[in-house]
């Protein structure tokens, strides 16, 4: 555990990557396997589920230190932080030993062991970890406690630690990475395993993700290089057919089997593939994104809904096929694999995203003035000669989307709105990635619909982290579209930024918060459309 | 009820009895100074009284051509009605507190700001009896508990003499606190910290007034181009992200100052590392302190003073309230 607690304070102590990553891989070589995967687990984010709520510790905190509870509560409002208030408070000066035991025997014991324990037995417990943890590590303890932490460490700085370390490709660690897992010592020795072939039985790969093209397409060079495409306003996923099941994954490495039964049903249909593609409800035409929205969040389909909202995926890429990885070749070749595979299969529920053909780039420009029309968010340029990357790689794809005012935010405060939704929390503070934090970029009063605020404000009362009267500050983790008319500079808001008329467009599920716009993305937004 | 003796006026506090102001912002005729941080000694005043070895940084910060009365700790003077003498505040080098006897009897103490924590640059707090307490509260919420200065001196020397490729730069203000540092310092090593040129005749006032502490050079002295990997290099925050800078590539940096036990502090500072090194009372500090001078009334000065004040009311039976001040804190 001390080690743990060290290597957290080293990678608060800097802002440098380097530092980061020399600190995370001296970690992953010293620890034993164990404590690795508990690293690895905590470090990419993934949370315990909460077994001891805020408002309970903060009763405790009063009881244990005999302060008067507006005075803990005043110091927990300077600090800004329940579980560094309560190290500060509970440390008293004191120095205290570094504390014994593995990090995963600690979280067995400390943490999960509460489990089975009655309320007052808890609060014992707890209270003894308070008087006896070093500040650093008892500030840890509170952070699994309420079962999030964050520390300014991406997912993909642990996975390129553990590739350096390893020296095998950040890919095969990403992808052994995604989705849930067992935090265990043989989890975490398998990270480093070669590649097996059973493995890739229904793990998705890292999704290729597209930069936005700020500048001019003739940028890109001569057309013929480039492949175009519509870029599709639905939810992003991986197909997976093997002759052992089928798979559908979100971006956000949900597993989405059996919410969309008629493209699972339609996979039977493939040979052993791998594709990437976008869900769309489609009648006909594609349907709005609201509609799609209806489909987004059921988990089982009623058979009406399945009727008036159907479901397709529109395939664009080809990731593997035959049980080969064809990740590597130019998406040429896989695009010609795709068209095949596609025309064979001949199931209504899967199509071919259709190659854009213009004469040259001003062609492709008033093409893609009509995307609107055809509720498409703009067109897709994708080099020919390209490889399928994974993450967010430049050069090779590129988003030309058409309406650039529109963020795609994180949820970072709410409160209460007025009259009829006094009691509901519909006034949102919106904020944008920086660095590992988050500067609030916009107020927004809610876009949703009724069932999505209540949904929301479901998730919001459930996710606090700190409340300042009647303000909540979140976890973030929802992201928000944000549609605005203007952008402006404006030293008056701390992120130098103000949007005009800003308002929620939709309810980003797909998107989790690490791929929110960043700030330097508003920024370039700013230079280009900034008055 | 009889006049209090010290009064909060628009030039500052205000003894009315002995017609002098203590830490005054504007210019008066007769100031008694606690000590020589910017907020609390300004330029301008007919008669300044100070504590003796806060004379040299007075004259220093304030201009030659001021009136100064040296007194020495526990010297009194008549002033009007009132007896005025200076008792040690531990928080930097001349600093005092106030103690104001009226000829009836009763006794008021103003103390500046102090520390209760051990510090080898300058004479040590005292506890001071009084009725009315005037007490700083720069850092009065229960999260303020310092560690002990080894603890703190410790770390900072780990830092430097573990960043053998990088120049460690430690932003400090540049009275008080910098010395403070280089005297914790002598503790582990006799090498050489560089210092910015702000801070070069403050600390050989603290050498003059017989303050041990390792050996200083200016950064100024070393020829352009100088790699100072692996040196210790002292500045005042000012320096940092200034053009002053550019000379110490790829450093590290550190902030010591009390504010840094608050990690939303540290991190939206920007810099590596924070030191919880403070030359204010903490919590317990203040709190021990009103409870040892025996005052029956407190009034509080800087910072969080309301909470202190209900805190004081409600769970330790004190007559508290707070005073509007301009001082700021910002010296730690
Ligand atoms: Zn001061």
């Amino acid at each position: 555990m001390q080690a743990f607690a060290d290597l957290y304070a080293e990678l608060d102590a800097t802002t440098r990557t380097q530092a980061k990553l020399d600190a995370l891989a001296r970690y992953f070589k010293e620890v034993e396997p164990a404590d690795g995967a508990w690293a690895v687990y905590m470090l990419t984010g993934r949370r315990m589920k909460r077994l001891v709520g805020p408002r309970r510790l903060r009763e405790w905190l009063v009881e244990a230190t005999g302060l008067p509870d507006w005075l803990v509560e005043e110091t927990y409002q300077h600090v800004g932080d329940l579980a560094e208030t309560i190290s500060l408070l509970m440390e008293n000066g004191e120095v205290r030993p570094a504390v014994e035991g593995s990090l995963a025997q600690w979280v067995e014991y400390a943490i999960l062991g509460l489990r089975d324990l009655e309320e007052e037995q808890r609060k014992t417990h707890v209270l003894e970890h308070w008087r006896g943890l070093p500040r650093q590590a008892c500030f840890l303890y509170n952070k699994l406690l309420t079962g999030s932490m964050r520390v300014g460490v991406s997912r993909g700085l642990v996975e390129r630690a553990l590739a350096t370390l390893s020296d095998r490709p950040r890919a095969l660690i990403a992808r052994r990475l995604m989705g849930e897992f067992t935090p265990s010592g043989e989890f975490f020795s398998q990270l480093f395993d070669e590649e097996h072939r059973e493995e890739r039985d229904g793990q998705p790969y890292p999704f290729f993700l597209a930069s936005p093209l700020e500048g001019d397409p003739s940028s890109l060079g001569d057309l013929t290089e480039w492949h175009a495409e519509w870029k599709w306003d639905g939810i992003r996923a991986q197909l997976i057919a093997r002759p052992n099941g089928i798979w559908l994954w979100s971006r956000g490495e949900e597993p989405m089997g059996g919410r969309f039964p008629e493209v699972e049903t339609a996979a039977l249909t493939l040979p052993e593939v791998v594709l990437d593609g976008e869900l769309l409800a489609w009648d006909a035409d594609v349907l709005p994104f609201s509609q799609m929205q209806r489909r987004i969040q059921r988990k089982t389909v009623g058979e009406n809904l399945l009727r008036e909202v159907p479901v397709i995926f529109m395939a664009y890429d080809l990731l593997e096929y035959q049980g080969k990885n064809w990740r590597d070749r130019p998406l040429e070749d896989r695009r010609t694999a795709l068209e095949k595979v596609i025309a064979d299969s001949a199931d209504p529920a899967l199509r071919l995203s259709p190659m854009v053909r213009g004469t040259d780039w001003e062609a492709l420009a008033s093409l893609r003035a009509g995307s609107r029309e055809r509720m498409v968010e703009g067109l897709m340029l994708k080099r020919r000669a390209s490889p399928y990357r994974s993450g967010r790689a430049r050069g090779d794809w590129w988003k030309w989307k058409i309406d650039p005012l529109t963020i795609d935010a994180v949820l970072l405060y709410a409160q209460p709105g007025h009259g009829r939704r006094a009691n509901l929390y519909t006034d949102y503070t919106l904020a944008v990635r920086d660095g590992d934090t988050y500067v609030p970029i916009a107020k927004a009063y809610s876009g949703l619909t009724d069932k999505e605020i209540q949904q929301l404000d479901r998730w919001i009362r459930g996710n606090t982290v700190e409340k300042f009267g009647p303000v909540r500050s979140l976890q973030p983790k929802q992201v928000l579209e944000i549609a605005f008319e203007g952008i402006a500079p404006s030293p008056r808001h701390k992120s130098g930024i103000a949007l005009r008329f800003p308002r929620i467009a939709r309810w980003r599920h797909d998107k989790p918060a690490e791929e929110a716009d960043t700030l330097d993305q508003v920024k370039d937004l700013l230079r280009v459309y900034g008055s | 009820m009889r006049d209090p003796i010290i009064i909060p006026t628009d030039e500052g506090l205000f003894c009315p009895a002995g017609d002098f102001y203590i830490d005054p912002w504007r210019p008066v005729p007769v100031a008694v100074i606690t000590h020589a941080h910017a907020d609390h000694a300004r330029a301008g005043s007919e008669h300044y009284f100070a504590q003796a070895d806060s004379l040299p940084i007075l004259r220093h910060r304030l201009g030659e051509q001021h009136v100064f009365s040296a007194m020495a700790y526990g010297e009194q003077r008549r002033l009007g009605q009132v007896t005025m003498s200076l008792h040690p505040a531990g928080h930097v080098l001349g600093s005092a507190q106030v103690r104001v006897e009226h000829d009836d009897g009763r006794v008021w103490v103003v103390t500046g700001d102090y520390k209760r924590d051990p510090d080898p640059t300058c004479a040590p707090f005292e506890v001071v009896p009084c009725d009315t307490l005037i007490t700083e509260a720069t850092f009065a919420l229960p999260c303020y508990q310092w560690p002990a200065v080894e603890v703190v001196g410790e770390q900072i020397w780990q830092w430097w003499s573990g960043n053998e490729q990088r120049p460690c730069i430690l932003f400090t203000y540049a009275f008080g606190k910098a010395q403070r540092v280089l005297a914790a310092l002598a503790e582990h090593t006799d090498r050489t910290v560089y210092l910015h040129g702000a801070m070069l005749a403050l600390t050989d006032m603290y050498r003059d007034a017989g303050v041990n502490m390792v050996p200083t050079a200016p950064v100024a002295d070393r020829p352009k181009g100088h790699d100072f990997h692996g040196e210790l290099i002292l500045a005042p925050p000012s320096a940092a992200g200034s053009p002053w800078m550019r000379r110490f590539r790829n450093a590290s940096t550190g902030f010591a100052s009390g504010w840094m036990r608050i990690r939303g502090n540290r991190r939206r500072r920007g810099y590596d590392h924070g030191f919880e090194l403070s030359d204010h009372a903490d919590w317990p500090a203040l709190l021990r302190t009103i409870r040892e001078c025996g005052a029956t009334t407190v009034l509080t000065t800087h910072g969080r003073s309301d909470d202190l004040v209900r805190y004081l009311r409600e769970c330790m039976g004190v007559d508290a309230r707070a005073l509007t001040t301009l001082y700021g804190g910002e010296d730690d």
